[in-house]
């Protein structure tokens, strides 16, 4: 249900980009399920959604990444066919990517023009470029020296060099996908004054982003995804936050329950709601305890401490910290402050494999790319952390394949066999293999970070029973998860992070959906 | 529950029948010969005669002469199942051989204490490439190719530039001599074979270089020692090397650091891709390696016995490159479906 | 001390003064080292390496690698000897025609690699046998030219220039001189050439910033595989003769040495044709160095060459980790 947004002053009626029913399918999973969305020029639209929601689908395909399965594309009133990024720039659709996607040891200048160089006598202009480039940063008030390598500037300045090339194809929309995720509060506020200017300048601008305060700042409607459909489009300014936050999670914003009449596609599948909240067994000593923890750039510093048998919950939206605070106990990143102690000693973990022997365990969110082993079979995928816990001495043969068959078993992994190569598994399966791997080399603390994604409700409910019988047993688990029922339903307590920071701990009576929410919600105090 | 993730490669076994199957079809060319125009069957390139307890053939032949090329894609294999490459093997190789040259003319001492003199350094020059690649991170092509220019240089320098000839009977056996009726190279083909073999598949080495090949920061986060495997293979790369040298050099009972190993570093890269382990590493195949060594080895063979020119060996070779690689491309499987189902 | 150079000249800059150093320490302890004629054969003597680096280069520059070199240099060579003296091929002909063939061959290893996504080591290691192999069937013995074309441009560099006593830079020097102004124009001043940069700095970049990324690969190999011919016939002209076994052998590796030691990054993206010139250079000093001392053997050549490949990846280590440590 799509609700008509209300006109706003300096905002030109007639949509600039008009999607109608946009579909995507790829081998399994629908990735964008008939998504309209408008768009007009003079206008700053930010588009939200959580992970899996659709959104780098979406585009993907209006950048011509990707070329759509259904569905109309207009640009003007007129439908475009997009055959590639280069086609799509020069529709006038111009994209500014997370990760820059410049060429990082070429000049400023030279970025700017690439593929368009000016050239005198069929000779390269550089003389112009550097000229031409110079003005165009200082029409972003930017004031830098454009024959320097684009690598030597920090993110900030190469977003704004990638503006400038954006601008300088003549863009009538442009896309910026997850800008703020590398500025600080400064930078961020430079990068808003570009995007007003150049939405006074008539461009139609679509923005990106999980930081709900950013939203609210600079965006004049704004466009919901969840699970690849289209929740709604709204006025920013007349929708409260909370609404926004129970948008995203397909949750009702009072009761924190997913609605009886879903408000744009089906609800999450949730666990059997009489599973009663898990209870830690009492008078644990505190296993991990971090003090003042923190990563410039990443986390800002925050105090967490876990015993055995708990449970602790890291609840928050995307790109709140959560996966940072994982890195850093287990090992992987650096911090730039604070300490860790493990049973009251002072540890300095400078690798995973530090962390592994101290007892730690990581179930990573980044399933592909930090967690599977893809041409390995299921078995020694799960055997992988044991394995390598014990040394070279081999684990027997048949030790291995009662692991794997107690897992497969367990986690209900639905494998022809032991042997399957993994990458040949459905997602769901293949995280209950990472997860078995963890589980197989019996951990003091593991780390969840969202360990139910894709899995289905009845396996969802094996997982979290076994791990309920773990910390019975002495487990301590720092639960990570983006769906807040999981939170409040497995965990003792909860850290609840924002923005990159520790805004609150609940616990007890404290720990349901709507406080959570309300938190999140919550508008910040300064800035 | 959503379909499951296509296929994106061959499985180990179904891989191996390729070369297998080449490998047959080789032979059973042998099977037929050319007898005044006319095709015949003969099992002349089967037969088998026994001389002073020696087994004599030209079967027996191509075992022999593949020795060397075999001991170097096995260490190969496992340098590239870690997914990088060692271009030196060539220099170790003749290094080694030249290291020994040197030692038995110029020196008195025992012919075990100078085979370990050379296959020490053969092992170090692998470790160097090994430290160059895995603690300061230098690409394993530009890694190798240090030693692979430096090293050749290192071992006409040992030489003097000269090919030094020794007489050692003793060191002569290795490349010389019998053992049980069978060439003793082919012995210590053999067993550097199963020694690897073991290494990699009785204890956790074989599991953790090809998770580290697969996914080096999957492996990581699992608790594997990548760097730790990178070094053990390069170092085992080298010194298969240097047993190859030792072949080398005690066959001909002459060290010629010009030519010694030329081009053994490219054969041995296709002995190890034939086999099925892919270039960029993960999953790897001894057996595989084997075969395509063997296969290298039964081509340039089949090609001489039957008299067809040898500069059409190079030839073959690309072609058989070629082939391989489009057989083992996605990109070209892709094509094919495409294309079938659209029909 | 801070220098007033960019952290990406600095490899370049690094190899530049080595090659200085190299020279005037040369000068200093050889007596007849610094003379007219050492210098120019630095460029003579090197041609045939020099082409093939300078061809190799844009394939680097572009994030490939080409093991074909050596091959089509021997292949080339043969061919042009064998139309030349039992074909009876005016040597202009011959030489248009292998120039032509040698780009074609390069355009197919440049399509394999692109449209069957193959790695370039392995569709270079086949293209560099199916030359060696070519090369082989056409003629295993090497094969002498006799042309008068041939004796012309023999007669050509033994010529002074004019006005002054010194002797004519040879024609195979002037041909990898002139080869090299137009590499380093299209590496610096054309859209292409910024392109195949592009390339190789980031593949999906480029791609995502609408470049032609096929088209610049295939042209980076054909380029290459063009530059070997070239230089197989500037072996005919250096040699008076071509063969397929001896011309180039191991020659693709002193190449990619070469355009390591300039500053060129293997993985592409960075570096200057100027720099291959310099490792071209650098090897021609020491080996010419080595042949002065008289003492030293040939075979250090090679040792030094490994020594300063290594100081040289040390030294570009060094400056990535602090670029890294920076930001």
């Amino acid at each position: 249900m799509v609700e008509p947004a209300a006109p706003t002053a300096g905002t030109d009626h007639r949509p600039l980009l008009a999607l109608r029913g946009i579909t995507k399918v790829f081998p399994g999973v629908r990735a964008l399920d008939a998504v309209d969305f408008t768009l007009r020029a003079g206008e700053i639209h930010a588009l939200l959604g959580q992970n899996g929601a659709g959104k780098s689908t979406l585009i993907k395909v209006l950048t011509g990444v990707y070329r759509r399965d259904a569905g109309d594309i207009l640009l003007d009133g007129r439908p475009i066919h997009l055959r590639s990024p280069a086609h799509a720039q020069t529709l006038g659709i111009s994209t500014v990517y997370q990760e820059v996607n410049l060429i990082p040891h070429v000049s400023v200048a030279e970025n700017i023009f690439l593929g368009r160089q000016p050239t005198r006598y069929g000779r390269i202009a550089w003389g112009d470029i550097h000229r031409r480039a110079t003005a165009s940063l200082r029409r972003l008030e930017l004031a830098i020296d454009v024959t320097q390598p684009l690598s030597s500037y920090p993110i900030a300045t190469q977003q704004m060099v990638a503006i400038a090339r954006a601008l300088d194809v003549q863009a009538k929309l442009l896309i910026l996908d997850e800008p703020t995720s590398s500025l600080d509060a400064a930078e961020v506020e430079q990068l808003f004054a570009v995007m007003r200017r150049l939405k006074a300048d008539g461009l139609g601008v679509l923005f990106i982003t999980h930081f709900l305060e950013q939203v609210y700042a600079i965006s004049d409607r704004l466009t919901v995804l969840r699970n690849g459909r289209l929740v709604g489009e709204y006025e920013t300014a007349s929708l409260p936050r909370l609404e926004l936050v129970a948008k995203m999670l397909g949750t009702d914003a009072c009761s924190g329950r997913p609605p009886c009449r879903p408000a744009g596609g089906p609800s999450p599948p949730t666990a059997d709601p009489e599973v009663g909240r898990y209870v830690a067994p009492r008078g644990g000593a505190p296993l991990l305890r971090a003090t003042h923890l923190g990563r410039r750039g990443a986390l800002n510093p925050l105090d967490l401490h876990i015993a055995r048998g708990e449970i602790v919950g890291l609840a928050g939206l995307l790109g709140s910290g959560r996966t940072e605070a994982a890195r850093l106990l287990f090992g992987v990143d650096r911090p730039s402050t604070g300490r860790i102690e493990i049973d009251g000693r002072l540890v300095a973990l400078h690798s995973p494999r530090q962390a592994i022997a101290r007892g730690l365990g990581f179930c990573p969110e980044d399933r592909q790319r930090e967690g599977l082993i893809p041409r390995l079979s299921v078995r020694e995928n799960i055997i992988l952390a044991l394995q390598a816990r014990k040394g070279w001495i081999r684990l027997t043969p048949r030790a291995q394949q009662q692991l794997a068959d107690h897992y497969i078993r367990s986690l209900n992994i639905a494998t022809p066999g032991a042997e399957k190569p993994v990458e040949e598994l459905s997602g769901g399966n293949q995280q209950k293999v990472i997860l078995a791997r963890w589980l197989a080399s019996q951990p003091r603390l593991l780390i969840l970070d969202e360990p139910t994604r894709g899995i289905d409700v009845g396996a969802k409910a094996e997982i979290e029973t076994l791990v309920r019988e773990l910390c019975q047993a002495g487990l301590a688990v720092l639960f990570i998860s983006s769906e807040l029922e999981e939170v409040t339903r497995n965990c003792d307590r909860a850290l609840v992070l924002r923005d990159r920071t520790l805004i609150g701990e609940l616990g007890g009576a404290q720990l349901d959906v709507p406080t959570i929410m309300r938190l999140i919600a919550a508008r910040q105090e300064h800035a | 529950m959503p379909e499951t993730v296509r296929h994106t490669g061959m499985r180990r076994s179904a891989a191996l029948i390729w070369p297998a199957l080449a490998l047959l079809l080789l032979l059973t060319l042998n099977l037929l010969k050319l007898d005044h125009g006319r095709v015949a069957l003969s099992l002349d390139f089967f037969r088998f005669t026994i001389v002073d307890g020696h087994l004599y053939g030209s079967l027996i032949d191509v075992l022999n002469r593949a020795a060397p090329a075999l001991l170097t894609a096995l260490g190969m294999t496992l340098v590239i199942a870690t997914g990088g490459v060692d271009l030196s093997v060539g220099a170790v190789l003749a290094i080694a051989g030249a290291l020994a040259a040197v030692l038995l003319t110029h020196t008195s001492a025992g012919v075990g204490a100078i085979v370990a003199v050379a296959l020490g350094a053969s092992l170090l020059a692998g470790l160097w490439n090994g430290v160059l690649v895995a603690a300061l991170g230098v690409q394993p092509i530009v890694a190798t190719l240090i030693l692979m220019v430096a090293g050749r240089g290192v071992a006409q320098l040992l030489t003097d530039g000269q090919i030094i000839t020794f007489e050692r009977p003793a060191f002569g056996f290795i490349g010389g001599g019998y053992l049980l009726g069978l060439p003793f190279t082919v012995t210590i083909a053999a067993a550097m074979f199963l020694l690897t073999a073991v290494l990699t598949r009785l204890t956790a080495l074989g599991l953790f270089i090809e998770a580290a090949g697969s996914n080096e920061t999957a492996s990581r986060y699992a608790g594997v020692q990548v760097g730790l495997v990178k070094l053990l293979a390069y170092g085992g790369c080298g010194l298969c090397a240097g047993v190859a040298g030792l072949i080398i050099a005690s066959d001909i009972q002459a060290a010629d650091a010009n030519n010694a190993g030329l081009y053994f570093e490219l054969d041995a890269i296709l002995a190890v891709v034939i086999g099925g382990t892919a270039l960029t590493g993960g999953r790897f195949s001894l057996v595989g390696t084997i075969l395509g060594a063997l296969l290298i080895q039964t081509l340039t063979t089949t090609i001489l016995t039957r008299g067809v020119p040898v500069e059409y060996t190079l030839v073959v070779k690309a072609l058989v490159v070629l082939v391989v690689c489009l057989l083992q491309s996605a990109a070209l499987r892709e094509m094919l479906l495409r294309g079938r189902r659209r029909a | 001390m801070r220098l007033p150079l960019a952290r990406k000249n600095v490899p370049v800059a690094a190899t530049t003064l080595v090659c200085v150093l190299l020279y005037v320490a040369a000068c200093l302890r050889y007596e007849h080292f610094f003379s007219w004629l050492v210098f120019i054969n630095f460029f003579g003597d090197n041609a045939v390496l020099g082409l093939a680096a300078i061809g190799v280069t844009f394939v680097i520059l572009g994030g490939g690698i080409d093991l074909s070199m050596g091959a089509i240099i021997g292949c080339t060579s043969i061919t042009v000897a064998k139309l030349i003296t039992a074909g009876h091929v005016h040597p202009l002909i011959a030489i248009g025609l292998v120039l032509a063939l040698g780009a074609a061959f390069g355009a197919g290893m440049g399509s394999v690699i692109q449209f069957f996504r193959l790695p370039p080591f392995l569709v270079t290691l086949a293209g560099m046998f199916l030359a060696r192999g070519t090369g082989l069937v056409i003629s295993q013995e090497s094969v002498d030219i006799r042309h008068p074309l041939y004796t012309a441009v023999s007669d050509f560099s033994a010529l002074n220039i004019p006005g002054t006593g010194l002797p004519m830079l040879p024609a195979t020097a002037l041909i990898f001189l002139g080869v090299l102004l137009i590499a380093m124009y299209t590496a610096g001043y054309t859209r292409f050439g910024r392109n195949v940069y592009a390339l190789g700095g980031s593949e999906p970049s480029a791609l995502l910033m609408g470049l032609p990324v096929g088209r610049t690969k295939i042209a980076t190999y054909s380029i290459s595989a063009f530059c070997s011919a070239l230089a197989g016939v500037v072996h005919t002209l250096y040699t008076s003769s071509g063969s397929a076994a001896e011309a180039g052998k191991m020659l693709e590796l002193d190449a990619i040495a070469a355009v390591v030691i300039g500053g060129t990054l293997l993985t592409g993206g960075v570096g200057y044709v100027f720099g291959t010139l310099i490792g071209v250079l650098i090897c021609g000093i020491i080996q010419t160095a080595i042949m002065f001392e008289g003492t030293l053997n040939s075979w250090w050549t090679r040792i030094a060459i490994g020594v300063l490949l290594l100081a040289f990846i040390l030294l570009q280590k060094l400056v990535q980790a602090r670029a890294a440590g920076r930001t």
